[in-house]
């Protein structure tokens, strides 16, 4: 089957996790993790986004990269839903130490604590880390 | 059993691909199917044939090649990722008007749509990175 | 599930994330850098220990080897070759790696 053909027919759905523990800008993995989750919405699997360690900065409330001459992809977290990836989770733990609370950042999300965390992730069939 | 491969990190800098090039020797060795190495961020780098690394020390490029002419590996370098860091074949090079290609024999570059395919039709993904 | 973890818990907290969220009964597989971690006589050593009453933990020999380690591993981790690899990413359902 073509890549096509698995678009858009009904096939094989699987539950894909992407894992996000590193902080947004200092490195190009969060940019580059978030275009694969929007190329991968087209494939109608199963998807979830999981926010661990310094990645729920990536999610944070305010950033502004104008003077850092970066093209801000803030933004584009905000058009996961129009995606249809609706599925954000964020470490409890990781939020606490960082002390944000869910009101701080631009999406809506869930917070699980590492045993819910840890067993979403023994749910899924492909884990992606970057 | 069928593998898919995602390698994150460029040759040299990160011990990613000589991992990643071990594993899939061992598993093609067993006689597994690797139905497709997909080389993301840094790790398209892999994908340039202009490296030139000391006689007495492996070619991390050449035996990728080699092994994608041996056994018939998918390697598949992202688009996105190599248009940032300048990897290009002989297509990409025109289209974006560039004077020369780079890409290594047996590597290919596609879209991120290949890596979530990967995902879908292999029995397990295992990523290799930082 | 298996873990991969693959840097020294000295310079991430890569295997501390992947001991809290791993269940009971996974597989660790420490490869690259992350073989440090089963070094004896560090300060990770004893979380290492305990760890291993929860996990099965393994570390990839070339990587133990190539970094002068192989006198140096805790008593019980296993050391598997690139085979060994293999067959764990067969024998678990899925994979995750800490980077």
């Amino acid at each position: 089957m073509s890549e096509e053909e698995m678009m858009e027919e009904g096939g094989t759905v699987k539950r894909f996790m992407y894992v996000n523990r590193k902080a947004p800008i200092g490195t190009i993995y969060a940019l580059e993790s978030l275009e694969v989750v929007l190329i991968g919405a087209a494939f109608e699997q199963d998807v979830c986004m999981v926010f661990l360690d310094d990645g729920v900065y990536q999610l944070v409330k305010g950033m502004d990269t104008t003077e850092l001459e970066m093209k801000n992809f803030s933004p584009t977290y905000r058009a996961l839903e129009m995606y249809d990836v609706e599925r954000l989770y964020v470490s409890k733990e990781a939020m606490e130490e960082r002390g944000l609370t869910p009101d701080d950042l631009v999406v809506d999300v869930e917070v699980l604590d590492e045993t819910q965390m840890g067993a979403l992730m023994e749910e899924q069939d492909v884990i992606l880390s970057f | 059993m069928k593998l898919a491969i995602q390698i994150n990190e460029g040759p040299y800098q990160h011990e990613a691909s000589d991992t990643a090039y071990q594993f899939v020797k061992a598993a093609l060795a067993k006689g597994h199917e690797i139905f497709r190495v997909f080389f993301y961020h840094d790790g398209v780098n892999n994908g340039t044939r202009l490296t030139t690394p000391p006689q007495d020390d492996r070619n991390v490029v050449a035996r990728w090649s080699e092994l994608a002419e041996q056994h018939g590996i998918d390697l598949v370098v992202c688009v996105a990722a190599a248009q940032r860091r300048g990897i290009a074949d002989a297509d990409e090079a025109k289209r974006n008007g560039k004077d020369t290609d780079n890409i290594a024999p047996g590597f290919r570059i596609s879209g991120l749509g290949q890596l979530i395919e990967a995902g879908i039709q292999s029995d397990r993904l295992v990523v290799f990175g930082d | 599930m298996l873990h991969t973890v693959n840097k020294s818990p000295f310079d991430r907290n890569s295997l501390e994330a992947c001991l809290r969220h791993a269940q009971e009964g996974s597989t660790i597989l420490l490869i690259e850098d992350g073989i440090y971690a089963a070094a004896t006589g560090t300060r990770f050593t004893p979380v290492v220990e305990a760890a291993m009453k929860k996990f099965k933990i393994c570390a990839l020999s070339a990587d133990v080897k190539a970094r002068g380690m192989q006198e140096r591993i805790i008593d019980g981790i296993e050391i598997v070759d690139y085979s060994g690899f293999v067959d764990l990413v067969e024998q678990n359902e899925r994979v995750q790696s800490w980077l």
